[in-house]
C-alpha cells in the first residue's frame, strides 16, 4: 500500500478546525446559558414557577429524546416550509446549541442537586432571597462540580458538530469530504483529518483539568485528586 | 419582649409536630430547650425564621408580626441569626468570606468594611487566624465558631442554635460552649436547643421542656433541675443525665 499525504490539504483542514472549534465554542457558551436557566428551573420551579418547570422539562425531554440529525434537519430544510429559513451556519449553531442545552441542564441539574441542601438553608437564614442564594452559594459550588460532566459534552460537542457538514457547513468534515472528493485520497485525507480532532481534543481535556484544578476548594468534588 | 410566640402549629403530612406552642423571650435572655428527640424543637426553631412555614400561629419580633404575609422575611432573617447542628459554613468559601457574605450581599457594605467586621467577629470566636482557611480545612469546633461569627457580624437582635454542639467530638465541645457563654453574658438574646445541661443550668435564664409538641413546663433552671413540677420533665431530666452524665 502506497500512502500519499500533501500539505496542499493544510489550509482547507486549518480553515475546517477553525470553523469546528467556532461551532463548539458558540454552540457551548450558548447553550451552557441556556442550559443553566433550564437546570435552576428545573431545580427550583415551584409554586408560580411551576409552568416554567415544566417548559423546561418538556424541553430537556424532546431534545434528549430525539436525535441531533433530526433536529438539524427539522431547523434547516423542515422549517423554510413554514417561512423561517436560516443561513447553514446559523441552523447549525442553532440545531448544535439547542441540543447541547438539554444535555448541559441534565448535567447542571445534576451538580446543583448535589450541593447540600443545609447551603441553601443557611444563605436564606442570613437573609439572602432566593435568587441571591442560587447566585452566590449554590451556583459558584454547583460549577465547580459540573467541570467533568461538562468536559465530557464538550468533548462529545467536537465530534458532534460534524453532523452540520450535512447541511454544507465547511468544518473540518466538510472539508475533508471535499478534499477527498478531489483527490481521491480517503484513507489518508480522514486519517488526518482524525488526528486533527484527536489533538483538538487533548488540548481542550488539558485546559479544562488546568481550570478544575484552579477552582478546585477543599472539600468540594474531586475526591482523592489534588 | 423581644421575641413572643403565640398557639404555634405545625404538621408533617398526618404527624402533628408543633400542638400549639406559646413562649416569648426578653431581650437579653437565654432560653434552653430540652426534650426527647422528635419532639419538634427543630422545627420550632425554623418556624421562628420561617425556614419552615408554620401553619398556624403567630409570631412577633419586637412589633413585627413575621408569621404576617405582607413581611419582607429575607429583612426579618438578616435580624435572626441561625446556628446549625452540622455548621452549613459555605463550602466553597473561606472563613472570612463565609462571615462576609451576608455583610456584603444583605447589609450592602462596602468590601472594606464587611472585612473589618468580619475580622472582629472571627476574632472574637478566636479564630483570627484562620480567616482565609476553607471549612474543610478546619475542626468541627472551629467550623461551628465560624459559623456563630457569620451569625454575629449580622448584629442580630437574636440568635437560634440547634443543637450546635451535637455534631462535635466531646474534646469539641466545650470551645463552642464557651464562646456561647460568652454572648450570653454580653447580653445577646438567644434561644438554645442543647442537651448539654451543665450548660443549661448555668447560663440558660429559663428552661423550657417540650415534648411531643407542646410545651410540657417551663421554668428558671434551679427550679426545674431541683423540682420539677411534671413527672414527665423528671423523667427525661433522669434519662437525659444518665446518658451525657449530667454536669459537664
Ligand atoms: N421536612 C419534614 N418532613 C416531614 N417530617 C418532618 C420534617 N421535618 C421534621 N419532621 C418530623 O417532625 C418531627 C419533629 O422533628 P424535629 O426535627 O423538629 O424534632 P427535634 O425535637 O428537633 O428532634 P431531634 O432532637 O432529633 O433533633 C419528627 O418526627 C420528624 O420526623
Ligand atoms: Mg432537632
Amino acid at each position: 500500500m502506497n500512502l500519499v499525504f500533501s500539505w496542499d490539504w493544510l489550509p482547507r483542514l486549518s480553515q475546517g478546525l477553525l470553523l469546528t472549534l467556532e461551532l463548539t465554542a458558540l454552540s457551548m457558551a450558548l447553550g451552557a446559558v441556556l442550559g443553566l436557566v433550564l437546570a435552576v428551573l428545573r431545580v427550583y420551579g415551584r409554586g408560580p414557577l411551576y409552568p416554567a418547570y415544566l417548559l423546561a422539562s418538556g424541553y430537556v425531554h424532546l431534545f434528549r429524546g430525539t436525535p441531533l440529525l433530526v433536529q438539524l434537519m427539522t431547523i434547516y430544510f423542515g422549517l423554510p416550509t413554514v417561512g423561517v429559513r436560516f443561513s447553514p451556519f446559523v441552523a447549525g449553531i442553532l440545531a448544535l446549541t439547542l441540543n447541547t442545552a438539554a444535555y448541559q441542564a441534565e448535567y447542571f441539574r445534576g451538580a446543583i442537586q448535589s450541593v447540600r441542601a443545609g447551603q441553601m438553608q443557611a444563605a436564606l437564614a442570613l437573609g439572602l432571597s432566593r435568587l441571591q442564594a442560587i447566585r452566590y452559594v449554590v451556583l459558584p459550588q454547583a460549577l465547580r462540580l459540573v467541570i467533568p460532566p461538562w468536559s465530557n459534552e464538550l468533548i462529545y460537542m467536537v465530534k458532534g458538530s460534524a453532523v452540520v457538514y450535512l447541511i454544507g457547513v465547511a468544518e473540518l468534515m466538510g472539508q475533508a469530504k471535499t478534499i477527498a472528493a478531489r483527490t481521491f485520497r480517503n484513507f489518508e485525507v480522514y486519517i488526518v483529518v482524525a488526528l486533527f480532532y484527536l489533538a483538538l481534543i487533548f488540548v481542550l481535556t488539558l485546559l479544562l483539568r488546568w481550570a478544575e484544578r484552579r477552582t478546585h476548594v477543599p472539600g468540594l468534588g474531586m475526591p482523592g485528586r489534588v | 419582649m423581644l421575641l413572643r410566640v403565640e398557639d404555634l402549629h405545625k404538621r408533617y403530612g398526618k404527624e402533628e409536630v408543633l400542638k400549639g406552642v406559646s413562649f416569648s423571650l426578653d431581650k437579653g435572655e437565654t432560653k434552653v430547650i430540652i426534650g426527647p428527640s422528635g419532639t419538634g424543637k427543630s422545627t420550632l426553631l425554623r418556624c421562628i425564621n420561617r425556614l419552615t412555614e408554620p401553619d398556624r400561629g403567630r409570631i412577633w419580633l419586637e412589633d413585627v408580626e413575621i408569621t404576617s404575609p405582607k413581611v419582607n422575611i429575607n429583612r426579618i432573617r438578616a435580624q435572626i441569626g441561625f446556628v446549625f447542628q452540622d455548621f452549613n459554613l459555605f463550602t466553597h468559601l473561606t472563613a472570612l468570606d463565609n462571615v462576609r457574605l451576608g455583610l456584603i450581599r444583605v447589609k450592602r457594605m462596602s468590601k472594606k468594611e464587611a472585612t473589618a467586621r468580619a475580622m472582629e467577629e472571627l476574632a472574637r470566636v478566636g479564630l483570627a487566624d484562620k480567616a482565609n482557611a476553607y471549612p474543610a480545612e478546619l475542626s468541627g469546633g472551629q467550623q461551628q465558631r465560624v459559623s456563630i461569627a457569620r451569625a454575629l457580624a449580622m448584629e442580630p437582635k437574636l440568635i437560634l442554635f440547634d443543637e450546635p454542639t451535637s455534631a462535635l467530638d466531646p474534646e469539641l465541645i466545650g470551645e463552642v460552649l464557651a464562646v456561647m457563654e460568652d454572648l450570653a453574658q454580653s447580653g445577646m438574646t438567644m434561644l438554645v436547643v442543647t442537651h448539654e445541661m451543665g450548660f443549661a443550668r448555668t447560663v440558660a435564664d429559663e428552661i423550657i421542656f417540650m415534648e411531643k409538641g407542646v410545651i410540657v413546663e417551663q421554668g428558671p433552671p434551679e427550679q426545674l433541675f431541683r423540682n420539677p413540677k411534671h413527672p414527665r420533665t423528671a423523667e427525661f431530666l433522669r434519662r437525659i443525665t444518665d446518658l451525657y452524665g449530667g454536669e459537664r
